[in-house]
């Protein structure tokens, strides 16, 4: 069972997602997902930082030592956050207000740590880069899966920008926190449904 | 630039209305994974209650002596990771020290607590909103203690479900986060008594 390129890229995007299997990283980025634009930030934030802690920590693993491996990784992550917190605010200053702290909570984020110990800490650095970006994509489009729908449900656009008729009663609940937990549950069940009858 | 909220009110909208958990969605990770089972809830509850408190504050006075001064407010996050991360060491040495029995009940979930995205939240909402020292530990305090408030219903919710008849796909995760939402409608509900922003 070699790990291949593709079949990596089949297993972070839809057998092994890091939200359907494992739930991790939903924290910090289900506070965002009422809105597109803020979505797709946040997720390619975290694609970048899990693709090079990733690779970072493979090019390092020989030279960590095992007892400080989690220290190590931490910072190497949050490095990482660091350079895309600079960037928005730099580039993107409006969206990295509306973030908030959200930016630097992509640190604890747990799916870059998991695959620092489950993949980096054993494979070649390209491949890990691959495993990284990768994860983060099967992360990207479940979260933005549920961004479209908050934001059309709950504001009546998408992008920001009205793709609802004026007389659309905006449904108020899709904005607020619930709403994020109700709409991955039913996107879980849906995947998990699907899973099922692909084992069957 | 301290907000003029009455440490009071801030400390009962931390743990219901502004609930860490339920409104801003911190500290997920642990809170689903652990929340299986009462006892180990009740254990890393008041661990992080314990350490968002120390946290909050030492990470105020990081930030306003020594970050500020220097002009490196823009390492915040690896500073703040590292109090964080000594903190739970330093806790834990103490704890083993003084009562083994609470270290061996708390023994995996100290660790956990360095990554649990709820501590570091909590100190970059304390940065962005510009609280002061006394806000701070309030709102530390507060968190903890909705966090651990939400974990025991949750966890006390959860035993029920086990025996109920749930569809196979929407089993484990996909009931528990439908539970999850529920919790947080009825938390926003008490958001007419105080709010925080």
């Amino acid at each position: 069972m070699a790990a291949t390129p593709r079949r990596i890229l089949a297993e972070n995007t839809w057998t092994n997602n890091p939200i359907f299997i494992q739930i991790l990283g939903i924290c910090s980025t289900l506070a965002v997902t009422n809105n597109l634009t803020n979505t797709l930030i946040m997720t390619l934030g975290v694609t970048f930082v899990t693709g090079f802690s990733s690779l970072t920590v493979s090019l390092l693993k020989t030279l960590i030592p095992h007892r400080v491996r989690m220290i190590t990784q931490t910072l190497i992550i949050s490095f990482y956050v660091i350079i895309v917190d600079i960037l928005l605010k730099a580039y993107l200053p409006e969206i990295h207000k509306s973030l908030g702290p959200y930016v630097g909570l992509i640190i604890t984020n747990c799916i870059i740590m998991g695959r620092a110990e489950a993949f980096a800490q054993s494979n070649p650095p390209l491949l890990s880069l691959w495993d990284g970006l990768t994860s983060g994509l099967g992360y990207m489009w479940v979260l933005m899966l549920i961004a479209l729908i908050r934001e059309l449900l709950g504001f009546g656009t998408l992008f920001n920008i009205r793709v609802l008729p004026e007389g659309f009663e905006p449904w108020t609940i899709m904005v607020m926190a619930p709403s994020a937990f109700f709409i991955l549950a039913m996107v879980l069940w849906a995947a998990k449904t699907l899973m099922n009858k692909e084992a069957a | 630039m301290t907000p003029d909220i009455s440490p009071l009110a801030l400390f009962v909208a931390s743990i219901f209305t502004s609930n860490i958990l339920l409104a801003n969605f911190l500290g997920m990770c642990s809170f689903i994974s652990i929340s299986k089972d009462l006892s180990s809830s009740n254990g890393l509850g008041l661990a992080v209650t314990v350490v968002l408190t120390i946290t909050s504050a030492i990470n105020w006075l990081v930030l306003h002596y020594v970050l500020i001064p220097l002009d490196l407010v823009y390492l915040r996050f690896i500073v703040f990771i590292i109090v964080i991360a000594a903190v739970v060491q330093i806790l834990e040495m103490i704890i083993d020290r003084i009562s083994p029995s609470l270290y061996m009940a708390l023994g995996i979930f100290l660790p956990l607590i360095t990554v649990n995205c709820a501590i570091l939240g909590v100190a970059l909402f304390i940065e962005i909103r510009g609280y002061s020292l006394l806000q701070s530990v309030v709102y530390g305090l507060g968190s903890g203690l909705g966090w651990w408030l939400a974990i025991m219903l949750l966890a006390a919710i959860r035993k029920k479900i086990e025996r109920a008849p749930v569809p196979a796909g929407l089993k484990g995760p996909g009931i528990t986060l439908i539970t999850i939402g529920f919790m947080a409608m009825a938390f926003i509900g008490f958001s007419g008594m105080v709010a925080v922003q």
